[in-house]
C-alpha cells in the first residue's frame, strides 16, 4: 500500500476572512489539520524606528496608530512608561478618566469582535446586530473625546479632556442602553443552537498550554488562567475599584478553553466594563487632569530626562507592555512595544491541530488577533542597533543557504 | 457641480477591500459603513471575497514593502473597467508612517488611484462619499466603451 500523502493548503496573505493580511500554511490530511505554520510581517510599518526619530509628545500620535482598535491602551502604556522614566505624578482625576476611556474601548472592541466572530461562522445577521449596538458606544466616545476611532485623549502626565457633570446623563443613557440590550446578544451567543454547535469543543486551548505559551487576555482567561493586569498589577485607578478575573465558570460553571468559552469571557467582560465605568463616575475625584498642562514646558523637562520606564496595561486582547529608554535630547534612545497578539499567536497551533479546515476562520478569530499591533521588529546586536527590514532578512536567509550549501 | 451628482444607480458596485498594512482604524470604519447605521448595502454595494468579482478596489494602509507585489497582482486580477479608492491618510500620502523604512507607498506610486478619502480615519460618511465619486467615474469609463 502506498504511503498516505498530506496536502499543503496555503491561505493568505490576502484573504477574505480576517481583515488583516497574514499567511497560513496548513498541512492537511483530508479535512483534518495536522500541521500549522504562519507568516506575519505584512503590516510591519517600522513604528518603533519612527518613534526613535520623534519626541515623546509626537510619539503619542504613532502609539495611537499602532492599532485602530486599541488606541487607548497603547497610549496609556506609552504614557505610563514615559511617566515612569521621568517620575511624573499623574493627577488622580486623570487616572479615573483613563480607566473610563479604557473600559469604553473594551466595550467597543469586544462587541466588534462578537460581530466578526459571528461573521466567521456565517451568521451575518448577528454581525449587523452587534455592530449596530456598537455604534452607541462610539457615539459616547465621540461625545467625550471628539473622535470616533482615534480618540487622541491621552497625554503624557494626564488626559487632554475632562469629563464634566453635565455629561453624566448622556453617559448613563448609553450605559443603560447596553444594560438593557446586552441580553439580546448574550442570548444569541449563549443559547443559539448553531453557534453552540460551531463553538463548543472547538479550538481547545488547555490551561497547561495557555500557561506554557504565555497566552494573555481573554484567550488565557477562557482557559481558566487567572491573569489580568488590571487586578495583578493594578494601574491607574483600578486599585480603588471592585474588579475580579472573568473566567467562563462564573457563568457556565465549567472551564473548557474552547471557542465558546472565549465568547463567554468577552461577554462577561462587557458587563464588567459597564460596572467599572459606573464605579469610576461615582468616585471621580476633583482636581487637575494634567500634571503639566503646558506642553512646551513638559517637552523641555522630558528632554533632560535620562533613564528608562515600563508601562503595562490590559488591552481588550490582553497585556500590552511599552518600554522606553530616554536619553538627553529630543527622541528616545529606544522604544519597545509588546502587543498581546504576539503572545496569542502561538496558541493558534494547539488550537488548530486536529480541527477541520472549515473551523480555521472561527478558531483563528477566537483569539481576536490584531496583527497591526504585532508586526514590528528591531534587533540589537552587541552595542550596535540594527533594524532588519525585508531585504536584510532576505539577504541573511540567502547567505544562510549558501553557508549550508558549502 | 450639478453634473457631478449621481442621478440613477445603474448597477450594483462590488467592492474588494484590501489592507496593505493599515492600523485597522480605516478598516473598521469601512465595515461600519456596511452595517446598519450607514448601511451602504441598500445601494447595492457589497464587499466581495475576490478581486476577480470586483468593480472597486478599496485600499487602506501605507503600503508595506512586503505587500507591494501583492497589491499589483490584486489590481491586475480585477476586470475592466475598474476604479481604485484609497481610504485614509496613510495610503494617500504616507501619513504618520511617511518616513518609515518599510513603507513602499503611497499607493499611487504602485497603481493608479482614482479617488482619495483623507482622514485618519475618515468617517463612514466620507467613505460613502468617496464610493459615490468612484461610481461617477465608473459610469464615465463605461460610457466611453
Ligand atoms: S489613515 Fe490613520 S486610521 Fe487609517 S489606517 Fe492609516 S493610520 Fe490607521
Amino acid at each position: 500500500m502506498s504511503k498516505k500523502t498530506t496536502y499543503t493548503l496555503p491561505i493568505g496573505p490576502i484573504h477574505p476572512a480576517l481583515k488583516e493580511p497574514v499567511a497560513f500554511e496548513f498541512e492537511t490530511d483530508g479535512e483534518r489539520i495536522i500541521n500549522v505554520d504562519f507568516h506575519v510581517g505584512h503590516v510591519h510599518r517600522g513604528i518603533e524606528w519612527i518613534g526613535m526619530h520623534r519626541n515623546p509628545v509626537q510619539i503619542l500620535y504613532i502609539a495611537e496608530r499602532i492599532c485602530g482598535i486599541c488606541n487607548i491602551c497603547h497610549p496609556i502604556a506609552f504614557c505610563r512608561a514615559v511617566e515612569n522614566a521621568a517620575g511624573i505624578e499623574v493627577p488622580e482625576r486623570a487616572d479615573y478618566i483613563r480607566v473610563i476611556m479604557a473600559e469604553l474601548e473594551r466595550i467597543h472592541s469586544h462587541i466588534l469582535w462578537a460581530g466578526v466572530a459571528a461573521h466567521e461562522i456565517g451568521f451575518d445577521t448577528v454581525l449587523h446586530l452587534s455592530w449596530a449596538m456598537r455604534e452607541k458606544v462610539l457615539d459616547l466616545i465621540e461625545y467625550l473625546t471628539g473622535n470616533r476611532i482615534t480618540k487622541a485623549i491621552m497625554a503624557v502626565g494626564g488626559v487632554r479632556r475632562d469629563i464634566t457633570e453635565n455629561q453624566y446623563p448622556t453617559i448613563n443613557n448609553a450605559l443603560n442602553y447596553y444594560k438593557e440590550n446586552l441580553d439580546t446578544i448574550k442570548s444569541v451567543f449563549l443559547d443559539d443552537k448553531s453557534i453552540q454547535m460551531r463553538a463548543k469543543n472547538c479550538g481547545i486551548l488547555t490551561k497547561e498550554d495557555a500557561l506554557k505559551l504565555c497566552a494573555v487576555g481573554p484567550t488565557t482567561r477562557a482557559s481558566g488562567v487567572k491573569k489580568d493586569v488590571r487586578v495583578d498589577q493594578a494601574y491607574c485607578a483600578y486599585g480603588d475599584l471592585n474588579i475580579d478575573y472573568m473566567t467562563p465558570d462564573l457563568l457556565t460553571g465549567e472551564v473548557n478553553g474552547d471557542v465558546y468559552d472565549r465568547i463567554v469571557v468577552r461577554l462577561l467582560e462587557v458587563e464588567q466594563s459597564i460596572d467599572l465605568i459606573e464605579q469610576c463616575i461615582d468616585m471621580l475625584p476633583a482636581g487637575d487632569i494634567m500634571a503639566e498642562p503646558k506642553i512646551p514646558k513638559l517637552l523641555a523637562m522630558l528632554k533632560k530626562v535620562e533613564g528608562d520606564g515600563i508601562g503595562r496595561a490590559e488591552a481588550p486582547r490582553g497585556e500590552v507592555i511599552h518600554y522606553v529608554k530616554l536619553k538627553a535630547g529630543d527622541a528616545p534612545f529606544t522604544w519597545k512595544v509588546r502587543a498581546p497578539t504576539y503572545n496569542n499567536l502561538l496558541p493558534w497551533v494547539p488550537m488548530l491541530l486536529g480541527e477541520e479546515v472549515a473551523d480555521i476562520p472561527i478558531v483563528a478569530a477566537s483569539t481576536d488577533p490584531c496583527l497591526s499591533c504585532t508586526n514590528r521588529a528591531i534587533v540589537i546586536k552587541g552595542n550596535k542597533r540594527e533594524v532588519l527590514d525585508n531585504e536584510a532578512l532576505h539577504r541573511m536567509s540567502v547567505e544562510k543557504t549558501r553557508r549550508l550549501a558549502l | 457641480m450639478k453634473k457631478q451628482q449621481l442621478e440613477t444607480l445603474k448597477k450594483s458596485l462590488w467592492v474588494f477591500h484590501m489592507n496593505t498594512g493599515s492600523c485597522n482604524g480605516c478598516d473598521i470604519e469601512i465595515v461600519a459603513a456596511l452595517t446598519p447605521r450607514y448601511d451602504i448595502e441598500r445601494f447595492g454595494m457589497m464587499l466581495v471575497g475576490t478581486p476577480r468579482h470586483a468593480d472597486v478596489l478599496l485600499i487602506t494602509g501605507p503600503l508595506i514593502k512586503k505587500m507591494e507585489d501583492k497589491v499589483k497582482r490584486v489590481y491586475e486580477q480585477m476586470p475592466e473597467p475598474k476604479v481604485v479608492i484609497v481610504v485614509g491618510n496613510c495610503g494617500s500620502t504616507g501619513g504618520v508612517f511617511h518616513e518609515s523604512y518599510s513603507v513602499a507607498g503611497p499607493i499611487d506610486k504602485v497603481i493608479p488611484v482614482d479617488v482619495y478619502v483623507p482622514g485618519c480615519p475618515p468617517r463612514p460618511e466620507a467613505i460613502i462619499n468617496g464610493v459615490a465619486k468612484a461610481w461617477l467615474k465608473l459610469e464615465r469609463l463605461e460610457g466611453k466603451k
